[in-house]
């Protein structure tokens, strides 16, 4: 290969493994049907179909080395006290043939397979089909009941009803007594969850496992009972084929399926599925990871951060970050409201980083909140950096002014500064998470002498600072916008 | 209704009118006892919202700008660095005391607010004072049973201001600012037990001049189990 070869090989490389760190996951997140993510000492875990899962140490970098006995499709996973319980199906389901399966679960003290207290427990099977019934057996989603702490599992595809039954969460075990009833048809991959009176099924509609020419897509229903019947923003019952869109393709993967629900936190919830084919992998199946949007009672996926240069606009009262420097008027000719003017319209030119950077101290620069101007001062360059790690669905960021590498930072007594040069020294790197309203929280890596998770805060209308995470305040809240 | 019912009812109904009238005037009163009065005796506490009401004031010093988009950090505190009288940023001036700055002779005075910003245009127009163009200079004293830490200093001004707390630089507000409660904060800092002093200045070109300042915990909540006063 030729040293020009080479160079473009390795630019291609960067190029191409920092469009992926935009969409999917890194290091190796291929998967069909991942399992509702788990938490389990540090590590994330989720399972898919036929066997094992993927393993995340910071929830952005994704390998496998989960470890699910037992085969079959579309596993979910749920925690109840100390125990985590997984449910799978024995089978595939039968597109073409028979419709015999069973859904089983099993507990475990512990998803991390290098723990000596790493044990499944037998597989005790809560449901089942039958060759010709009007249900495929497979395809397990797990809710236990805030208001009650009633356990629930739903299962089924496309091939007639999605089904219901009770589990007892003390055991695994099917409620005795208990009958499936039919809570959705034209679904497969299920789950339920449970927010403010509404208990809500999500179910993947679509082609399934026909790579870039996958339709999939998960839409949802809600009941006031968690036995139904699950209606759609329409009125359409899901037992009529209804259902309101959650995620459809985007970011360059196609055939969205297996919807998860992950509460990071009051107003921080994620959302998992896979897509059957993401194109920069080559039309592979994997694991992809959304903010989950809530709107006028309804979820639906948000975005991933986009990289680029934005006004940092705080929710409080919509002033935008920017350096403490000072404000440089521009010169601009004068008119008179009133009077016709002559002379041609000649535009403005917006004030640019050499009109006002040698106006600016060298050192540190102190950050407050002001009136957006579109001025060098308040415009803030947001890009991944490579090799930081992440948490739970993105990378860390970097955050300097507009041209230059002067980089926003945490700083002693829970502050925030300016600093003239980026080290990527956790201080620096800065997790960006879209809110379940659509506006964002902005958390440093590492506060120096401080312990606490704090996150970019407005304290005032003008001043920002770093305080603690609190959804019912607009004072955590910022939007970052392309004006 | 005969008639002299009907007259009482007409006099009922303008004697119903006439407050309005009156509350009317009152709004449209700029006296100097709708924005201020004299210190009252008892120990002085922050309003219910917390704000400092208690206040020193003296008459402004002549500094003419005829336009507020000229208070950029550095020319704020160059102005507020410059010593326009002696034991500016040391001395807590009693009532009546008199300063000499250039061909100015002023004098503080010891006030109550009776709104929570302090109107500081009014207590230069009601003192035939001149409003535009004009620092003004004020002080008060916090007392605190114990310290009471991790609290910041919130501050609105029209236009920019700075603030001292016990001599260090608290708050600093640039620009042409218009007076917003909770607009900018001082960092995390302590009130410390005993006597704090804060001192504050504001300038003003055109327009209304005036402040509001309050001390708040870390969740928002205004401090107020602390003392104002005079010395």
């Amino acid at each position: 290969m030729k040293k020009d070869n080479i160079l473009l090989g390795v630019c291609s490389l960067m190029l191409s493994g920092l469009s992926t760190n935009l969409s999917a996951q890194v290091g190796e997140p291929y998967i069909h049907d991942p399992s509702t993510i788990m938490e389990c000492d540090g590590k994330y875990y989720t399972f898919g179909t036929g066997g094992g899962g993927l393993i995340s140490e910071d929830g952005w970098t994704w390998n496998s080395g989960a470890v699910r006995p037992g085969r079959g499709a579309a596993p979910d996973a749920i925690k109840i006290g100390d125990r985590y319980l997984v449910a799978y199906s024995s089978t595939g389901g039968g597109l073409g043939g028979g419709h015999s399966g069973q859904v089983l679960t099993m507990w475990n003290k512990t998803l991390d397979p290098t723990s000596p207290d790493f044990k499944f427990t037998d597989p005790i099977v809560v449901a089942s089909s039958e060759e010709d019934e009007d249900c495929d057996a497979i395809d397990a989603g797990l809710l236990l009941d805030p208001t009650d702490g009633r356990l629930w599992l739903s299962y089924g595809t496309y091939f007639g009803f999605i089904r219901l039954v009770e589990l007892d969460p003390e055991t695994g075990k099917r409620v005795e007594g208990n009958e499936p009833i039919n809570i959705a048809i034209d679904c497969e991959a299920t789950d339920l969850l449970y927010r403010d009176g509404w208990y809500y099924l999500l179910g993947t509609h679509g082609t399934c496992c026909d790579g870039p020419n996958s339709t999939y897509n998960i839409v949802v229903g809600r009941s006031r009972k968690v036995t139904g019947p699950y209606v759609d923003n329409m009125g359409r019952k899901m037992l009529e084929g209804g259902g309101k869109m959650v995620i459809a393709a985007r970011n360059g993967m196609t055939g969205a399926g297996h919807f998860g629900r992950y509460i990071e936190t009051e107003g921080v919830e994620k959302m998992s599925c896979h897509f059957e084919a993401d194109f920069k992998r080559g039309g592979r199946s994997v694991l992809a990871i959304y903010p989950l949007l809530w709107r006028n009672g309804w979820p639906v996926a948000g975005d991933l951060f986009k990289e680029g240069t934005y006004e940092i606009e705080s929710e409080r009262r919509g002033y935008a970050l920017e350096l403490a420097v000072d404000f440089i008027r521009m010169d601009a000719p004068r008119y008179r409201f009133w009077e016709k003017v002559e002379e041609p319209v000649v535009p403005l030119k917006p004030q640019t980083l050499d009109d006002v950077i040698d106006t600016w101290p060298k050192g540190n620069i102190d950050v407050r909140i002001g009136d957006y101007m579109f001025r060098p001062h308040q415009k803030w360059t947001i890009t991944a950096v490579p090799d930081a790690g992440g948490y739970l669905g993105a990378p860390y960021y970097k955050i300097v002014i507009e041209g230059t590498n002067r980089a926003l930072s945490a700083a002693e007594g829970a502050e925030v500064v300016t600093v003239p040069e980026f080290t990527g020294s956790p201080e620096q790197l800065w997790r960006i998470e879209q809110l379940i309203d659509g506006t964002y929280r902005i958390m440093p890596k590492h506060i120096p002498g401080c312990d606490e998770e704090l996150v970019l805060v407005s304290v005032g209308d003008s001043t920002p600072s770093l305080g603690k995470f609190d959804m019912n305040s607009d004072n955590s809240k910022w939007n970052f916008r392309d004006y | 209704m005969n008639y002299n019912k009907f007259k009482i009812f007409l006099f009922s109904c303008l004697l119903s009118i006439v407050p309005n009238i009156y509350s009317q005037s009152d709004i449209s009163s700029t006296d100097f006892s709708n924005y201020f009065s004299p210190p009252s005796k008892g120990v002085m506490t922050p309003d219910s919202d917390g704000f400092i009401r208690r206040w020193l004031l003296l008459e402004p010093i002549n500094k003419p700008n005829r336009s507020n988009t000229v208070f950029t950090d550095s020319y704020i505190r160059e102005v507020f660095a410059t010593e326009y009288f002696p034991t500016q940023f040391t001395k807590i001036p009693s009532d009546g005391d008199k300063v000499k700055v250039g061909d100015q002779k002023l004098k503080w005075h010891a006030l109550d607010s009776k709104l929570f910003n302090v109107k500081l245009f009014r207590f230069a127009s009601n003192l035939d004072k001149q409003v535009y163009g004009v620092i003004f200079w004020a002080v008060t004293v916090i007392e605190c049973a114990e310290d009471i830490e991790n609290v910041r200093m919130a501050v609105g001004s029209n236009s920019a201001s700075m603030w001292w707390l016990n001599g260090e630089e608290a708050v600093i507000l640039s620009g042409d600012r218009r007076m917003v409660k909770d607009d900018c904060m001082s960092r995390r800092l302590t009130l410390k037990k005993g006597k704090n002093v804060v001192r504050g200045a504001v300038i003003n070109g055109p327009g209304m001049s005036d402040f509001c300042l309050r001390f708040v915990y870390e969740n928002g909540e205004p401090v107020k189990d602390i003392t104002i006063s005079f010395k």
